[in-house]
């Protein structure tokens, strides 16, 4: 993500400075211990959340899978010419899952396909978060201290946002791709530009909060400026809300990258899970019942997102402390 | 007043903003309508200029906007590629199957999200609300198109050693005669193309419901039905329930935006002649005429409900009453 969040830079401000009692330790020591604390707790807070640990475990496992398919797969056996298999062949002790109309494993195909549906979820989530969270904290920050114009320019990019999110995304993500040279870079900008305006909510609310707290009344008295202010006071404090979001935005966009390529506009030169069940409904091996073409890559897209939610849910929980009570 | 006056220039200029996106998305992005059009097959330097004049791509682009404009004030959405038909007739013809669909299976999800909605909410974090919002949180993980697909292939079939209960897509058989027939057919159709729809939009109806629901809890009201002594679930339907209802108005069509890519993820795997396969067999020629006016007619009717949803609110809420 954007990069003064873990960099350790100027000795960050918080709620309770207590000023310079303590001697020995540099302020900077002092801030790192806190930071490393604050980590260490976060981490024994989410380890409680059984649903999240389950999430997390999941996308370890599906991770691990990704990154290591081509130890086991031969790239040979994806294409149609070189396919190991006759056409539709039940599961067997060879091919665990079956062979699609060309022969192909079925269980080399998902596992290879985890590969563009996980790079594609990732690669777009961060287009939209970037974008999202440079919209709403512009949005928050301008809004709450740029005086008329910068009303204006915050309440005119709240409205595009409320465009975007009125607008039926699948619709416009389609319209996207449909229009732009088919890639897999169109499918990660297709996404990236319609998933954004939640987090710019998000961000924009956040933003506003932070931003009425004194420490920033402080830095601003002490000459700090607009970027000074957005980047070291107000951009950490966003960071954990805009973390939570971003675990859940992989799902969705995972999700949105398989729909697209099942309707046809994904890019047709890659094995990913949505395409191979476009495949698997043009190939007509849907309405004759082909069972073990279509299970697997479904049920594939269906445990990663399960786990990213999973996972910001329990992220979300830890970290926003309403929900923590409501528990 | 000045808050209806409010309401329509926002919509209105949503509206215009969407008019001017569908045109210049379709136009200025790189790609020629003509080579799209003609891809694949033997056309001649004099053809390709006849597409051009015949679909007014030889204007300039500033007059194409507007002729384009001012066709759609007169309901006009310009020519199919792949039909050579007029969008809106296109449209028009396949509206009726996608109202059907769309408002049955809308109706039902909402019907049983607010339902078991107000179950989960009532009591957050005990069995009902943990059951319910697993149960909808895996249906949300599932892509739609998925579990029309597992239908199909499990209930319609006919393979293995479930018989194929259901009819694998389309919308009436066209060997039904008479009114009666013809309505159960079509309903014996719909059967599981409903059943994806609710299965994937129900649990943001759930989960509105389980929040608002969740609000309601603490207020005072509730505090004297109970002290009346109430029962528990007369509290929560008589007194609870129709207050946590209001805001969830909004907030359902607010979520149109997702009914709309719900119905055009069924259509497609049902083969439900409605627009979304419309949409759908545009893309895939690709006859980006056609995708281009559904896009508007899409993004255009939910900007629409959201303006209803915004006029009707405070008549339902007087608190929000300006």
């Amino acid at each position: 993500m954007s990069a003064p969040a873990g960099t350790p830079g100027p000795p960050e401000t918080d709620d309770h400075t207590g000023g310079g009692t303590t001697a020995p330790p540099t302020p900077r020591a002092l801030a790192r211990r806190r930071r490393r604390e604050a980590l260490r707790r976060f981490a024994r807070e989410y380890a409680r959340r059984r649903a999240g640990l389950v999430g997390l475990a999941g996308l370890l496992a599906i991770g691990a899978l990704a990154l290591t398919a081509p130890l086991f797969i031969d790239q040979a056996h994806l294409t149609v010419t070189g396919a190991p298999g006759t056409a539709y062949e039940p599961p067997s002790a060879r091919f665990p899952l079956g062979t699609d109309n060309f022969g192909r494993s079925i269980l080399d195909l998902v596992v290879w396909g985890a590969r563009v549906s996980l790079t594609v979820g990732f690669l777009a989530t961060a287009v939209s978060v970037v974008l999202g969270t440079l919209v709403g904290m512009t949005a928050g920050h301008f809004g709450a201290s740029g005086g008329s114009a910068g009303r204006f320019v915050s309440s005119a990019l709240m409205r595009v946002t409320d465009w975007f999110l009125v607008l039926p995304t699948l619709v416009l993500a389609v319209a996207l791709a449909a229009v732009l040279p088919r890639g897999t870079g169109t499918i990660i900008i297709a996404i990236g530009l319609t998933v954004w305006p939640a987090t710019a909510r998000l961000v924009r609310a956040q933003t506003l909060a932070v931003e009425a707290r004194p420490y920033v009344e402080r830095a601003r008295a002490l000459g700090g400026g607009h970027a000074h202010v957005m980047l070291w006071h107000v951009l950490p404090n966003v960071m954990p809300v805009v973390l939570a979001q971003t675990t859940l935005l992989v799902a969705t966009s995972i999700i949105a990258e398989s729909t697209l390529a099942f309707l046809g506009v994904g890019d047709p030169t890659t094995v990913s899970w949505g395409g191979i069940l476009d495949a698997a409904r043009n190939s007509g091996a849907i309405s004759s019942g082909i069972w073990w073409y279509m299970v697997p890559p479904g049920l594939a897209i269906a445990v990663v997102a399960l786990s990213f939610t999973l996972c910001g849910r329990a992220l979300e929980s830890v970290i926003n402390p309403r929900l923590r009570e409501q528990r | 007043m000045r808050y209806v006056a409010g309401r329509l220039t926002i919509a209105v200029a949503s509206l215009a903003a969407v008019v001017v996106a569908g045109f210049f998305l379709f136009r200025i992005l790189p790609g020629d309508p003509v080579r799209a059009m003609t891809e694949g097959r033997e056309v001649t330097a004099e053809q390709r200029e006849e597409l051009r004049r015949q679909f007014g791509l030889d204007q300039p682009l500033w007059q194409q906007f507007l002729d384009y404009a001012s066709g759609l004030l007169r309901l006009d959405l310009g020519m199919s590629f792949q039909y050579r038909e007029p969008v809106a007739e296109l449209i028009l013809n396949r509206l009726g199957p996608t109202l059907l669909l769309a408002g049955t299976g809308t109706v039902i999800a909402a019907l049983l999200g607010l339902f078991l909605g107000s179950r989960a909410g009532w009591r957050p974090g005990g069995r009902p609300d943990r059951v319910h919002t697993a149960v909808a949180l895996f249906f949300w993980s599932v892509p739609t198109f998925w579990l029309g697909l597992l239908l199909i292939v499990f209930l319609a079939s006919g393979r293995g050693f479930i018989p194929g209960m259901f009819p694998t897509g389309g919308m009436v058989d066209p060997r039904t005669d008479g009114l009666a027939d013809t309505v159960l057919n079509t309903a014996w159709h719909m059967v599981l193309p409903i059943t994806t729809m609710v299965a994937v939009i129900y649990a943001q109806y759930l989960m509105i419901m389980r929040s608002s629901l969740m609000d309601e809890k603490g207020a005072d009201y509730l505090t004297t039905a109970r002290a009346k002594g109430l029962r528990d679930a007369l509290v929560r339907r008589r007194h609870a329930v129709p207050n946590a209802l209001l805001p969830t108005v909004t907030l359902v069509f607010l979520n149109l935006g997702q009914v709309v890519s719900g119905v055009i993820l069924v259509e497609t795997v049902f083969s439900w002649p409605g627009l979304g396969q419309l949409f759908y067999s545009g893309l895939r020629v690709p006859d980006l005429g056609l995708v281009q006016g559904l896009f508007v007619v899409f993004a255009a009717s939910v900007i629409l409900m959201n303006l209803l949803a915004d006029l009707v609110y405070p008549l339902l809420d007087p608190r929000v009453r300006p």
